[in-house]
């Protein structure tokens, strides 16, 4: 199928994909054929089923061979799916694969329009585009560069343990970062997880201990990561350690100092039980922290405030793991890849203010209810209201925080289910008539429907309607003194007032108060929910646009611990894939300086958003890292002088490629 | 301080007490009122209703007068309207001329018609409670109370309108604006989670049933939680609430509470007299529950 090549240019290849009849349905793909044969420079053109099968693959670096095939042009779907495919089938031909341009008729023609014909038209607009600006490319390398061997994961929750157990067990060191004075996360606070209701800590604290005894494994508790330097493969982590005031490796968490601080009586509140009991400023957060070594609380200890204490905790310590005089440190390390697993925050509920939470003592936030029927909890699992009293009758408030136009529009996944659980730990516990005020139940995991069933089998109440308050006034004497869950149940059709003692906000789950400032550390992105961005929701969810850093669990966005745990897993196989790998290969489609040109304005310098242009003071031009360099092309376009130049994206290439859409 | 003040028709009549407080307490504390000249009726919640685009004409021939009356006099162009009904109708027709075109469109037509302009962007409708605690500060009005209401016990009753669906200057659940202002005075506020329940409305009159019981509910927790007299922002509240008692004592229960507007409780902290304030104007007589507290 030779044409009328007319010899000046390369020779060009042209293949159409007709995907199916995903191409071909709206597509004149014959038609496009023969108009790019036509076109100046085109050696052969042909179309193909399948092209990105083995076979279309193969006629390709066939062609190549032995026709003696210059360029490449193939129109088929989106080069996020097959741009490497092609490139692979290129080099096998015994091209230089960026001797090749894709030309995606199919997510930008095929799918998106309806008339055949001026979809065709468009087709040959792009196909035209794309053998204009083939001839200009240039060869082009792809830069190796070696990896770190280290990992680090950073928050220690269910998904941070998992990875970094995965990782350590493949043999890696791993450097597991945790803010909190223990880890353990969220699944630390539960008492039972659904729907097996098998024991939150026995399944965790193992888990949790593992961590602490890994010989691969370097736990840096109560500390943070402040700044991420480097490029895949190869990252400086800066990691604030914050002061415990106690040495960890002597303090065994004997719990002597808290026996011997001053304050005889526990009177603040305790973060860990979510405030419902009080713990003193030397505190373990419970029995099992991991570490298990105390932390001095400087906001309330008397010697930190005013240096005025007779610091009757560091006497009583005879390890002498006291240490008032501890300081923050800063401490820098390399890893090749990075874990995040910082997890969720708990919607507010005080921001619904027709609940009343935070002004009826007895409406509780379901963390505050974990704690409450948790046996080690702040009455040991017994359910007593704050006012003292047992409770007779107890409603569940479901989405509050999700699935709502003011607050959170998501669902948060887990509500539907915790409420679930707790609805029978509370039964079971007081023998109260318990309701669940539902929009809608969603228990699509395995065996979820299953215990849905057996809860309406215990007698738990479902009323369906989003409930419209939660007040203290009485409109019969039945109501006199206790809280009215105003209502309309919409399967009755009617408005209801049920009177119950105890209510409780299932609470949705939203991204990390600081994800933002998070998101600029490690320089990923985040959605408009505020949750950490995957590089693709389906073909690359724990992967992120920032190569090398992964994310995992609820900071993803809401899940329950199996699909936490699972994606924990999928991430630390990512990362052990890029660190075992040995090396990364780096896209060349990067920018560079050219420094006769370069005027020195360091305009480009605060425009990279990868802090890829440094400036090099001696010479007054700017300097452009290669490796950091992603290839946004931002610096390209703004550079006043036009010295900046983007691999793939030269002017002629550009030029080119408007000169064929407009030809 | 100046503002243009539009009354509206119940400060003219039913909440005559609202407008000689307010008046009353603006003279205290040293803002000047200037009666948009010629107002008209601002359509309350039942034109709109019935007929949007007219509503808004009706309302936005108010907010042309005082825009023009501002200019003339050169005064801040912040209109007071202390009844809430005029209060979220003048401030809705607002939101309607910058947001919607085709309303814009209409109304510019019908004020052309008459021979008015349109008024001009940074118009604001301010209720009077959001005017004295935000314009003028609660450390200035506490350094002018002069007889502190100590011991008086109020349910702060807001109502509907003031806060939904524009909450301008307070939480739409859970107003504290007025608890602020109360306290200032030297009151008590109890704690009142009835606050922006509603009062009957038109009910009272045309559902009579519904209208009484929503009035009675707010009556009797405010009895209960220990309050003196109800304290409100709205002349359709103080009506409904204080101008219906005996009908509520003869389906529910006798619940005898007075119901004051929060300019005459300011203005008697400030010293002035129960006459200026017309407190003696309420259905439910005020002064036992006034009596020795200040």
């Amino acid at each position: 199928m030779k044409s009328a090549s007319n010899g000046s240019g390369p020779k060009i290849g042209f293949y159409i994909c007709h995907c199916g009849t995903n191409i071909a349905g709206t597509i004149d793909v014959e038609a496009v054929r023969e108009h790019a044969a036509k076109l100046p420079g085109v050696a052969v053109s042909k179309g193909y089923k399948y092209m990105c099968s083995d076979p279309g693959q193969e006629m390709i670096a066939q062609d190549i061979r032995a026709q003696g095939l210059e360029r490449l042009v193939v129109a088929a779907c989106s080069p996020n799916l097959h741009e490497e495919t092609f490139r692979k089938a290129a080099a096998k031909g015994g091209l230089n694969p960026f001797f090749f341009q894709m030309v995606n008729i199919r997510e930008h023609a095929s799918w998106v329009h309806e008339d055949k014909a001026a979809a065709t038209q468009k087709a040959e607009d792009q196909v035209r585009a794309a053998i204009h600006r083939v001839r200009f490319h240039k060869a082009l390398e792809k830069k190796r560069v070696p990896v770190h061997p280290d990992v680090m994961v950073v928050g220690g929750g269910i998904a941070g343990i998992h990875a970094a157990l995965t990782a350590a067990n493949a043999g890696k060191k791993v450097i597991l970062v945790e803010r909190e004075a223990t880890i353990g996360g969220h699944m630390a606070l539960f008492d039972k997880t659904f729907p097996t209701l098998d024991c939150s800590a026995c399944i965790l604290t193992p888990k949790m201990s593992a961590v602490k005894g890994h010989p691969n494994i370097t736990l840096w508790a109560y500390s943070e990561v402040t700044k991420v330097e480097g490029y895949v493969g190869n990252f400086k982590v800066t990691v604030k350690r914050k002061p415990r005031y106690v040495k960890e490796d002597l303090c065994v968490g004997c719990d002597a100092c808290i026996d011997a601080c001053v304050f005889k009586e526990a009177k603040f509140p305790d973060e860990f039980n979510q405030g419902l009991s009080k713990r003193k400023p030397v505190y373990l957060s419970f029995p099992q922290a991991t570490p298990k070594v105390v932390t001095i609380d400087p906001k309330t200890c008397i010697q930190l405030k005013t240096g005025k204490c007779k610091m009757t905790c560091a006497a009583a310590c005879d390890r002498k793991a006291i240490d008032f005089g501890q300081k923050e440190e800063s401490k820098e390390v390399p890893v090749g890849a990075i874990i995040l697993t910082t997890g969720f925050d708990a919607f507010d509920p005080k921001r619904h203010e027709y609940y009343g939470y935070g002004r009826y003592p007895n409406v509780y936030s379901a963390l505050e209810v974990e704690r409450l029927v948790n046996a080690s909890g702040p009455t040991g699992g017994d359910v007593v209201l704050r006012d003292g009293r047992r409770p007779e009758a107890i409603g569940i408030i479901h989405c509050v925080g999700s699935r709502d136009e003011h607050t959170n529009k998501w669902c948060s996944r887990v509500c539907c289910m915790y409420s679930l659980k707790l609805a029978h730990l509370l039964k079971e516990r007081t023998g109260a008539q318990v309701y669940n005020f539902y929009i809608d139940m969603r228990t699509p995991g395995k065996t979820f429907e299953e215990f849905y069933d057996r809860l309406l089998k215990e007698g738990v109440q479902f009323v369906r309607g989003r409930v419209a308050e939660v007040n203290d006034w009485a409109m019969t004497r039945e109501e006199e003194g206790r809280l009215v869950i105003r209502v309309e149940d919409t399967l009755a059709g009617f408005v209801r007032r049920i009177p119950v003692d105890m209510v409780v906000l299932s609470q949705g789950l939203e991204a990390r108060k600081d994800a933002l400032d998070v998101r600029r550390i490690f320089n990923i992105g985040c959605g408009s929910d505020g949750f950490f961005q995957e590089r693709h929701p389906k073909l690359a969810p724990v992967s992120t646009f920032a190569d090398g850093i992964f994310i995992a669990g609820a900071c993803q966005g809401p899940k329950d611990i199996p699909d936490t745990v699972a994606q924990a897993g999928a991430a630390a196989a990512e990362a052990l894939a890029l660190v075992d790998a040995g090396h990364v290969e780096m896209e060349p489609n990067t920018s560079r300086v050219v420094e006769e040109e370069c005027s020195g304005c360091k305009s480009c310098v605060p425009l990279c958003p990868y802090s890829a242009i440094t400036f090099d003071e001696a010479k007054k031009k700017a300097s452009i890292n290669e490796i950091l360099c992603k290839g946004c092309g931002v610096c390209a376009a703004a550079c006043p002088s036009g010295s900046i130049r983007q691999n793939l994206f030269e002017d002629d290439e550009i030029f080119g490629e408007i000169e064929g859409v407009l030809s | 301080m100046n503002y243009l003040y539009y009354p509206g028709c119940s400060l003219k009549g039913t909440g005559r007490a609202y407008d000689e407080s307010l008046k009353a307490v603006c003279r205290a504390l040293g803002i000047t009122l200037s009666e948009v000249p010629d107002w008209n009726c601002c359509g309350a919640t039942a034109y709109m209703s019935v007929e949007e685009t007219r509503a808004h004409a009706l309302a936005a021939r108010n907010l042309s007068l005082a825009d023009a009356a501002a200019a003339d006099k050169g005064l801040k162009r912040d209109i007071i309207a202390p009844c809430s009904a005029c209060y979220l109708v003048l401030a809705k027709t607002l939101h309607a001329l910058d947001e919607q075109i085709e309303t814009r469109v209409l109304v510019e037509r019908a004020l052309k018609a008459g021979g008015l302009d349109m008024p001009k962007a940074g118009l604001q409708v301010r209720h009077p409670l959001d005017v004295l605690v935000n314009d003028v500060g609660l450390a200035a009005i506490s350094a002018k109370v002069k007889s502190p209401l100590k011991g008086l016990k109020l349910a702060p009753y807001y109502g509907c309108q003031l806060v939904r669906p524009y909450a301008a200057f307070d939480d739409q659940a859970h107003p504290v604006t007025m608890d602020r202002l109360m306290a200032a005075s030297g009151a008590e506020c109890v704690d009142f989670p009835l606050k922006t329940r509603c009062c009957g409305g038109s009910l009272t009159g045309t559902v009579p049933d519904a209208g009484l019981r929503l009035a009675y509910i707010i009556l009797k927790e405010a009895k209960k939680r220990g309050a003196h007299a109800v304290v409100t922002v709205c002349p359709l509240c103080q009506f409904n609430l204080d101008g219906y008692q005996d009908k509520i004592a003869a389906e529910f229960e006798e619940v005898a509470m007075p119901v004051l507007y929060f300019t005459q409780v300011l203005g008697l902290a400030l010293g002035l007299s129960e006459r200026e304030l017309g407190i003696q104007r309420g259905i439910v007589p005020a002064e036992p529950a006034l009596a020795g507290r200040r």
